[in-house]
């Protein structure tokens, strides 16, 4: 079915007939076939050899924890597929070969490519511990892991989490709402305080104790013991103490999935190395989301960006590129967002662990130490840099708007209500947040407007 | 501790339960002349007949309801056939011949329970209420407030294992028996007698029975539901709002009306769910009551016509069917643990639509072709006959659809299946709430992650990730506004929000990259 010239017909644009092959199926590769069968009528293939079918990655916990069953992870029916005529292909590819352009497959088999795309996402970190390759004892990315975890934690009557990162808070979550009890080692002062500015990482670090976690702040492992079956039957930290238990999660981290490219001539770095149109040092080949390395990080970002989001940015503009032109990764205003236990986190813009020379820094916590707002802006200009918060809800187009205009600490202040994405009916801070920003920055002090009617019905 | 008291609260519920099921099976009949007194309401004629057609009943003892029920029926049918056969239509009897042997046989019932009835009472509700407030009360000290979706699809209850089995063969008998063989109901409506003397000063019905088990349960499933949602106030607000519109408007008012003389009421229900509104007996009864009357009337009137518009421009459907109505309020207390069975396909979808709307549709036709009958005399319009019309609807949508699937498939197929599939108001509400409301779900720009909680614990099998993740609004005719997704997104990506109509359709605002432009896109589904 090759079309021949070029032409544009009901908002599709129709290039000559290509093989896009993409291999994973995680967000990063699906949101790229889902783009790219939207602009074109090219034949695309997805590989994975993880599932048969997408499914969000981030909800792996919930499987586990009960609150959804496998099926509800796929954000798209089965039917779907056959329908955009996205071809899926369960197979496990072992060599590329960028000159021939084909792919050859654990089994066997191989498969020809016009255009490759590299979207194989990360594997857990692992640091060389003695024994951490004991039965009991694992990372949480893959569905794999999740069904290695259903397995290993079954009869367990303590659990240790090494890594105070998103996934080990969330290993965690998910072995309490199993009853098992867990030790948390974190190897720094505090929770996630290499990304959380010190209030926050504290605020998170109650919490966790609040529900009953065990957490052993600045205490690294040392070892995984043995027991004569080869499973854990302990750990010893750095400072000696050694903690029985049955299973333990390694949760430091993740790492760029990509050693079945070790053969290939594809340049590679940690991650795989792209420039800004994703495009890797193979003709035609292409990476994107948790697996791709920018040989020049953009702004502020890490070279590589192992987000949800980011990994769905990369896919649209990936898709812009094969179909239509040259298109670079722009990604706009940062923003991200996750959950800790029970307390949500929004972050917009840039808010470092430690504010920089030139950043003023203006935090509030709810007396309850639940919630908090931090804004960070820049001492010359006044202009905000970053904003997060926890246990409150705030609008991304808002946000977004303030952050990309440059906008004022004053006028952020001053409009703060407008930002405000919590529920209906629940309290709002906004009045109490300004009066403690007047308080602390007398020389910037806004005018604090009168809260609204709290029933708006009409507004 | 806490555990103790749960599991003691639970074997006390257990033993409630049972001995009010097994209380059906107690007791014996002896027939008696104030028994036949009370079941034709004091009518001299009506007795004289059935006191004749039931003399070979006079002096027997019967062990239960079904053997009483059963040669009383007898008698009362070829008593009946005779007069018709004679053309005595005077004396015929037109009363309902299973709710009428329901009164003969409270009056003819010798046991314990009727000499105890508060006893019979503190046995069975007292203490299904301990028990339930013992298993649910504890829940407020469950940990940090937050989600408490653990172990959903764990459960045997919860996920269509055998005690979901259970519970739903339960409830799918209870609802037959309740609606089509009331008469061996007797000593459940014994046990709520003093309850009924006490509100309405007459003896329980069936109807009075179900009120106060739906009540109850919807008063102790909300308590349940608020300790679980004990950190969302608007969770909380929404069920304050519906314990209160059931036991006041639903259960205490129309109750107190009976004992003033004034027609039963329920002034929040409304047709077209309220489908005997236009009825004859209806419609006279009220013309019949004075000022009282004609003033429900036209509040009832009133509430379709202007209310429905009106409040879903300003508020969404949610108004009604997440914080007044009955069938919403059990859905959302006793109903809220099966909430993420509801089935999400497409397919589901489409049934929906076409099912839906076609209730509604006979529910249009069928009133009026009742008020043409009310008005003009006429039996028949276009050959069809308008009563028979209006006991089919009875029979398959009021009974069959709204209660015995309605309710009694909650733990198969989630806890919306009649608002969902088969309620007519709620279709009407519906299109309201999507061509002219200010409602709507809002994204929060780009921060869906898919995970799908949304659409998992969305009681109406609305599938709200696939708005969301492509920054969406949801404008959904059959969303209840139950705030459920907004709750469990762990995003904070979902809100229910009341704005300006410009700007609620189809607008993609996944924000956050610069690289495109995702508005222009054309959309695939």
């Amino acid at each position: 079915m090759n079309l021949g010239n070029y032409k544009i017909n009901s908002g599709v644009i129709r290039l000559p007939m290509q093989h896009i092959v993409i291999i994973g199926n995680g967000i990063s590769g699906i949101t790229a076939a889902r783009h790219i069968r939207k602009k074109s009528d090219f034949r695309i293939t997805v590989i994975s050899s993880e599932t048969d079918h997408f499914f969000s990655r981030t909800a792996l916990m919930y499987i586990y924890m009960g609150h959804m069953k496998y099926e509800h992870t796929k954000p798209y029916e089965d039917y779907f597929w056959k329908k955009n005529r996205i071809t899926l292909k369960r197979a496990f590819v072992e060599t590329v070969d960028t000159e021939e352009q084909q792919l050859y497959f654990s089994d066997g088999d191989q498969m020809a490519y016009d255009k490759l795309i590299l979207a194989t996402g990360s594997k857990p970190n692992k640091f060389g511990w003695p024994g951490q390759d004991l039965i009991g004892v694992q990372g949480l990315y893959s569905f794999q892991d999740l069904e290695n975890m259903e397995a290993n934690t079954k009869k367990v009557s303590r659990a240790v989490i090494v890594g105070g990162g998103l996934i080990g808070i969330e290993m965690a979550e998910m072995l309490l709402s199993r009853n098992i009890p867990v030790t948390f080692l974190v190897r720094e002062a505090n929770f996630w305080d290499n990304v959380l500015p010190k209030e926050e990482a504290e605020m998170i670090g109650r919490h966790i104790r609040e529900h009953h976690i065990d957490l052993k702040l600045s205490t690294e492992l040392k070892e995984i013991v043995s027991d004569d079956g080869g499973r854990v039957k302990a750990i010893i930290t750095g400072n000696g103490e050694e903690i029985p238990c049955q299973f333990v999660g390694l949760t430091a981290g993740v790492t760029p999935n990509i050693d079945f490219l070790k053969a290939s001539n594809i340049e590679l770095g940690r991650g795989i190395m792209v420039n800004e149109f994703l495009q890797t040092s193979a003709d035609n080949v292409y990476a994107i989301g948790d697996c791709a390395e920018f040989k020049t990080p953009i702004g502020e970002r890490k070279p590589i960006e192992q987000v949800w989001y980011t990994g769905r940015m990369m896919g649209e503009a990936l898709a812009e590129t094969i179909c239509n032109k040259d298109t670079a990764y722009l990604p706009g205003v940062w923003f991200n967002s996750a959950k800790f236990l029970d307390i949500e986190y929004q972050t917009y813009g840039w808010v470092w662990a430690t504010p920089r020379e030139n950043e003023a820094v203006f935090y509030w916590e709810h007396a309850e130490g639940k919630k908090s707002f931090r804004i960070v802006f820049d001492k010359a200009s006044d202009e905000v840099l970053g904003i997060n918060v926890f246990g409150l809800r705030f609008s991304h187009e808002v946000c977004d708007e303030w952050l990309k205009h440059k906008k004022s600490i004053q006028h952020v202040m001053e409009n703060l209500r407008k930002a405000n994405f919590d529920p209906e009916f629940f309290k709002r801070h906004e009045t109490e947040i300004s009066e403690n920003f007047n308080q602390s920055f007398p020389q910037l002090a806004i005018t604090i407007t009168k809260k609204k009617k709290r029933f708006a019905l009409f507004g | 501790m806490n555990n103790l008291i749960t599991k003691l609260g639970l074997v006390f519920f257990v033993i409630g339960l049972g001995v009010f099921i097994s209380s059906l099976f107690i007791g014996t009949y002896q027939l008696n002349d104030e028994a036949l007194k009370a079941a034709v309401y004091g009518d001299q004629g009506k007795f004289n007949t059935l006191s004749k057609a039931t003399i070979d009943l006079r002096g027997k003892t019967f062990n239960n309801s079904h053997a009483f029920a059963k040669d009383f029926l007898w008698a009362f049918h070829q008593k009946n056939e005779q007069l018709k056969a004679n053309e005595d239509w005077d004396n015929v009897i037109w009363d309902n011949p299973k709710e009428l042997t329901l009164k003969a046989a409270k009056g003819s019932y010798i046991g314990w329970i009727k000499e105890n009835r508060w006893g019979a009472f503190a046995i069975t509700f007292v203490l299904a209420i301990i028990g339930a407030a013992m298993y649910v009360l504890p829940k407020f000290n469950e940990g940090p407030a937050g989600i408490k979706n653990n172990g959903i699809f764990h459960s045997a209850m919860k996920n269509r294992g055998w005690l979901g089995m259970l519970t739903g063969a339960f409830l799918i008998i209870f609802y037959i028996v309740l609606y089509f063989y009331p008469q061996y109901v007797v000593s459940w409506t014994l046990i709520v007698d003093p309850l009924s003397w006490g509100l309405s000063g007459g003896d329980a019905s069936q109807w009075f029975l179900y009120g106060t088990l739906y009540t109850i349960s919807i008063l102790v499933m909300g308590v349940r539901m608020i300790a679980k949602y004990r950190h969302s106030a608007y969770q909380v607000v929404r069920t304050f709002s519906v314990m209160f519109f059931q036991l006041s408007f639903a259960f205490i008012i129309p109750e107190i009306l009976i004992r003033l003389n004034k027609p039963y009421f329920d002034f929040k229900d409304m047709w077209p769910l309220n489908y005997d509104f236009f009825d004859a007996w209806s419609l006279d009864q009220l013309q019949n009551s004075g000022g009282i009357g004609v003033f429900m009337l036209a509040w009832g009137v009133t509430l379709f016509l202007v209310g429905v518009p009106v409040f879903t421009f300003f508020f969404g459907k949610r108004w009604y069917c997440s914080w007044v109505c009955g069938c919403g309020g059990l859905a959302e207390t006793l109903g809220d643990p099966y909430r993420q069975l509801s089935d999400k396909s497409m397919k589901a979808w489409k049934v929906e639509r076409y099912l839906i709307h076609a209730v509604l549709v006979f529910a249009v036709v069928m009133t009026a072709g009742v008020l043409y009958t009310y008005f003009t005399g006429a039996g028949t319009v276009l050959g069809i006959n308008t009563g028979s019309l209006r006991s089919t609807y009875g029979f398959a949508i009021g009974s069959i659809f709204s209660g015995v699937v309605g309710t009694g498939f909650y733990p198969l197929m989630g806890n919306r299946v009649w608002c969902r599939f088969g309620c007519p108001l709620a279709a009407y509400l519906g299109m309201v709430q999507k061509f002219k409301s200010r409602f709507r779900i809002t994204t929060n720009g780009g921060q869906c992650i898919s995970c799908g909680n949304c659409s998992t614990h969305c009681e109406m099998g609305i599938d709200v990730r696939h708005y969301a993740q492509r920054g969406q609004n949801i404008v959904r005719s059959s969303c209840v506004g139950c705030g459920v997704c907004s709750s469990v997104c762990p995003r904070g990506v979902l809100n229910l929000e009341v704005k300006d109509e410009a700007g609620r359709y189809n607008q993609p605002i996944l924000i956050g990259n610069d690289s495109v432009k995702i508005n222009d896109l054309p959309s695939i589904k």
